[in-house]
């Protein structure tokens, strides 16, 4: 029957999403960039909303709810799946206010006076039948996914209001948004850029190679060169795995070294960072910030002996706090960190922080 | 030997300025006239101290103020005093302005005369000094009035030639002198980043030795395999480079032989300058072996001439085995009884690389039973904390291993860290491995207490501010690494835009350390240059 394939096809792609998911997983070489996660997590969505059974809006953000915890429990790390599957359930209650025809100011602001006056708005249920729900639901996601194919661009275009001629860049690993970034602005200017390579996953080797292919002066150094070379370092610029909600940054291991070695120096410290990597958490909780890999790749099994008395950490990430941090590039402009809190209110509700 | 002391500028005047209205270096003739007139007027003039500082005020430091003391190494033995005269000189290396350099080459000939008479007199007043306190109180108080106002006016520096790389006239100047000692000149390696295009960068695939005819006529085997140990990194840490050095050339000394018409004090320093060239050249000179080195020369060059052959090598090998026994043994074991003080029970301690000195204070700790475990930090591309790990888990002691990193990650748990020094400069800034102000700055944002150990022969006149100015450069093929089957920086030397950074130390600046550790007691990082003071009087 008709209506059971496409279900089975639907758990199949879910699965086979997952499952990618829990082998995938950054920091050790991903095998996808977060943009990719993000559109692929957002067609999955849409291919949800468009084929699982549902009859109100209510049914819809339920479904999509569960899913989006069995994602985000497959690899925590992977914080865009989590902020694809908010952004979503954001776009689902917008639509459904509209259909309803309240204004979309009334229910987005839950100010102090609102608060007061209209008790009764967050006793919604979503449990009214619209018709052209689905259809309106679905287009948004599409804006949504063009919105993301695009921001490494946009972030791009911004280069050159940054970066002048004869500067020394530094940065960190490898991201994908800096290397256009800086490819972008060396279609005009000349500049000079310094590569850490970021021990022991060496990200910083790939990034080298690409940039100097691009007609950039780049030159590589050991992470324990940082703080020598930085008093020379005009910029730093680097990308981040993820945003948090006061502006900190979790970011590959290294950042917090660099990023306080600049404010030493006074440099400003420049994120790239599209807007799906902003993630409603806090950095407070401290067993599941970290995420740490095999420690092979620190002290690897062939030091034998001293193996076994000895504990080997290899962390994968750093938290950056926010008082480090001079300014946010994201596709929709540049930002200071004070105001990342606005950001988040804009792009979800208050509701979907937990799922 | 009883040199008087001599005049400064009536006899060699008019040739200078010849030679300074032609613009020209003197030439041989000139150079041996001079020198002629300096021993015409040894007996009777007096030579007043008090003109010598001043004229070394007028004079810029030229580059070039190493040749006089290599130049009459090739001339027949009459030039030995005055060269004796510019080794034994406790001569600080460094720090001239470089912008002076340039202007230092016009002007080497009026100083080189000057600067010879005034090492002369004050190598009088030493030997005065000496004789003095043998015997005579009164003469010397004279000598040390004498040598205090001295150490107050500025003392005439060199700029060494292994940051000059980029000025062409040095690197002839430097091949010059190295061809007459017969060693052969290393030639730097692969593109050096902008920044450091004044520092040499050699590969490690290519020693100097490999270029030695066999069997080397003119270094001694024993020199040539330890500058080989070096330039491998066989021999790598401050105090294992420092006392290989020390065995080094107690092996020369051994098989040193006076040739006839010549005097053991004067030919041994001039049969070690090739030596140190070639090890120059293997690897640069570390800060404590420039100290061991000076120590030496002095010892040499005050042995007295009825002294014979045996008993001066006796007491020369006696007095290089004092000097490690009292500046790196004895001084190891204080700074370990200050520093275990510092040691409490339940103590984290963060240590970084490979220190001798950090290794051995760990194990006396737990030798006297402090219950403490240990984070060790390292880097790439050397690696060097695999050892300190090693050594410290041989003798029982927990210890955690992260890469530097990691090091925000692991340092909420750490209560202090020990860091060891390459060097300690004069304005209180800390030369050691490259890494080493990192760990410095995240301890200091974490708020844990940084100590850094070091004995005082490490302690140097030099300053610097940056890691820049004054570093070395590490083999670039160093930080290539294979993972997962990729190589990614493999043909890096193909691609031309692309440069490999391996640097060897960095600087600390001292608001970064907390206290300083020395065999002289705990001092903070400002008091160097008082303790360098108090050891120039001593000396």
């Amino acid at each position: 029957m008709p209506g059971s394939d496409k279900e089975t096809d639907l758990t199949e792609r879910i699965e086979a999403f997952l499952s990618e998911l829990k082998r995938g997983g950054c920091g050790t070489g991903p095998l996808r960039g977060s943009s990719e996660t993000a559109r692929e997590t957002t067609a999955l969505l849409r291919r949800i909303t468009a084929q699982a059974r549902w009859s109100s809006a209510g049914d819809l953000m339920e479904i999509i709810r569960k899913e989006g915890r069995r994602m985000t429990a497959a690899q925590p790390s992977e914080t865009t799946v989590g902020n694809m599957v908010r952004r979503v359930l954001k776009i689902i209650r917008e639509e459904y206010a509209r259909s309803r025809g309240s204004s979309e100011e009334a229910d987005q602001q839950e100010s102090l006076h609102k608060l007061l006056t209209s008790g009764g708005l967050s006793e919604e249920n979503f449990r009214q039948h619209f018709a052209p729900l689905k259809a309106n639901v679905i287009e948004a996601i599409n804006e949504l996914l063009t919105e993301l194919e695009g921001t490494t661009d946009n972030i791009a275009m911004q280069a050159l209001e940054h970066i002048h001629s004869n500067e020394v860049i530094m940065t960190i690993g490898r991201s994908r948004t800096v290397e256009a970034f800086l490819k972008d602005a060396a279609r005009k200017r000349k500049f000079h850029v310094i590569v850490a390579e970021c021990a022991p996953f060496c990200q910083g080797h790939e990034m080298a190679t690409s940039l100097s292919k691009a007609g950039i002066e780049t030159t590589v150094i050991a992470d324990a060169g940082i703080f020598a070379v930085m008093s020379r370092v005009n910029k730093v610029i680097i990308g981040t795995q993820t945003v948090l909600a006061n502006g900190g940054l979790r970011a590959v291991n290294g950042t917090h070294t660099l990023a306080l070695a600049a404010k030493h120096h006074s440099t400003p410290l420049i994120i790239c960072a599209p807007m799906f990597k902003l993630s409603p958490q806090f950095p407070n909780e401290e067993d599941t910030f970290h995420k740490f890999v095999s420690p092979q790749e620190v002290l690897p099994f062939t030091e034998g002996e001293i193996l076994s008395k000895v504990n080997v950490h290899c962390p994968v990430f750093d938290y950056v706090p926010p008082e480090l941090i001079t300014l946010f590039i994201s596709n929709i402009g540049g930002h200071a960190p004070s105001y990342i809190y606005r950001l988040m209110s804009e792009l979800y509700h208050p509701e979907d922080h937990e799922l | 030997m009883a040199d008087s002391e001599v005049t400064d500028q009536s006899g060699p005047k008019d040739g200078i300025e010849r030679a300074k209205n032609e613009g020209k270096e003197l030439t041989k003739e000139e150079k041996q006239r001079l020198r002629k007139e300096k021993k015409q007027q040894k007996k009777g003039k007096e030579k007043k101290d008090d003109k010598a500082p001043k004229e070394s005020q007028k004079e810029k430091p030229p580059a070039a103020a190493a040749q006089p003391s290599t130049q009459p190494s090739t001339q027949p033995s009459t030039q030995a005093p005055s060269q004796k005269v510019c080794s034994a000189v406790p001569a600080p290396a460094v720090a001239a302005a470089a912008a002076e350099t340039t202007a230092a080459k016009e002007k080497p000939t009026k100083s080189k005369a000057e600067l010879k008479a005034e090492r002369r007199a004050r190598q009088e007043a030493d030997r005065a000094s000496k004789q003095g306190k043998k015997g005579d109180g009164a003469q010397a108080a004279p000598a040390k009035s004498k040598a205090a106002p001295s150490e107050l006016q500025p003392v005439v520096k060199r700029l060494p030639e292994h940051i000059q790389v980029d000025n062409p006239d040095v690197l002839k100047k430097l091949a010059k002198k190295l061809e007459r000692q017969q060693i052969p000149l290393r030639s730097d390696y692969g593109y050096k980043v902008s920044l450091f295009s004044h520092l040499h960068q050699y590969s490690r695939k290519a020693p100097l030795t490999q270029q030695l005819s066999i069997p080397s006529s003119v270094i001694h085997p024993a020199i040539v395999r330890l500058g080989l140990q070096y330039s491998q990194g066989i021999v790598a840490g401050s105090n294992a480079r420092s006392v290989a050095l020390l065995h080094a050339f107690k092996q020369v000394i051994r098989d040193y032989t006076t040739p006839p018409n010549e005097e053991l004090s004067r030919d041994l320093v001039n049969k070690l300058k090739p030596y140190i060239s070639f090890l120059n050249q293997c690897r640069p000179l570390s800060a404590s072996m420039g100290n061991a080195i000076k120590y030496i020369k002095k010892e040499i060059s005050n042995i007295p001439n009825q002294c014979k052959d045996k008993e001066a090598k006796n007491k020369l090998l006696n007095c290089i085995d004092c000097y490690i026994n009292e500046k790196i043994v004895l001084a190891a074991k204080a700074i370990a009884k200050y520093a275990i003080e510092k040691i409490s029970d339940g103590d984290v301690i963060l240590v970084y690389g490979c220190s001798s000195l950090v290794n051995n204070i760990l194990c006396e700790a737990f030798e006297k039973n402090r219950k403490f475990r240990v984070i060790v930090v390292d880097s790439r591309p050397r690696l060097e904390g695999r050892e300190a790990l090693r050594r410290l888990v041989q003798r029982g002691i927990r210890c955690t291993y992260v890469l530097i990193s990691a090091v925000s990650y692991i340092l909420p748990e750490v209560s202090k860290v020990f860091l060891g020094a390459h060097a300690l400069l004069a304005n209180g800034y800390v030369m050691s491995r490259v890494g080493t102000s990192q760990i410095a700055l995240v301890a200091k944002a974490f708020n844990v207490p940084v100590l850094v150990c070091c004995e005082t022969y490490k302690f140097c006149e030099r300053v610097q501010t940056d890691s820049f100015v004054s570093n070395e450069l590490d083999d670039p093929d160093d930080l290539i690494v294979t993972r997962k089957g990729k190589t990614q920086l493999e043909n890096w030397q193909d691609v031309e835009l692309l440069g490999l950074l391996n640097l060897v130390y960095d600087v600390t600046p001292p608001d970064f350390v907390d206290l300083v550790i020395t065999d002289l007691g705990m001092i903070p990082c400002t008091s160097v240059p008082v303790v360098l003071r108090v050891k120039n009087v001593d000396m």
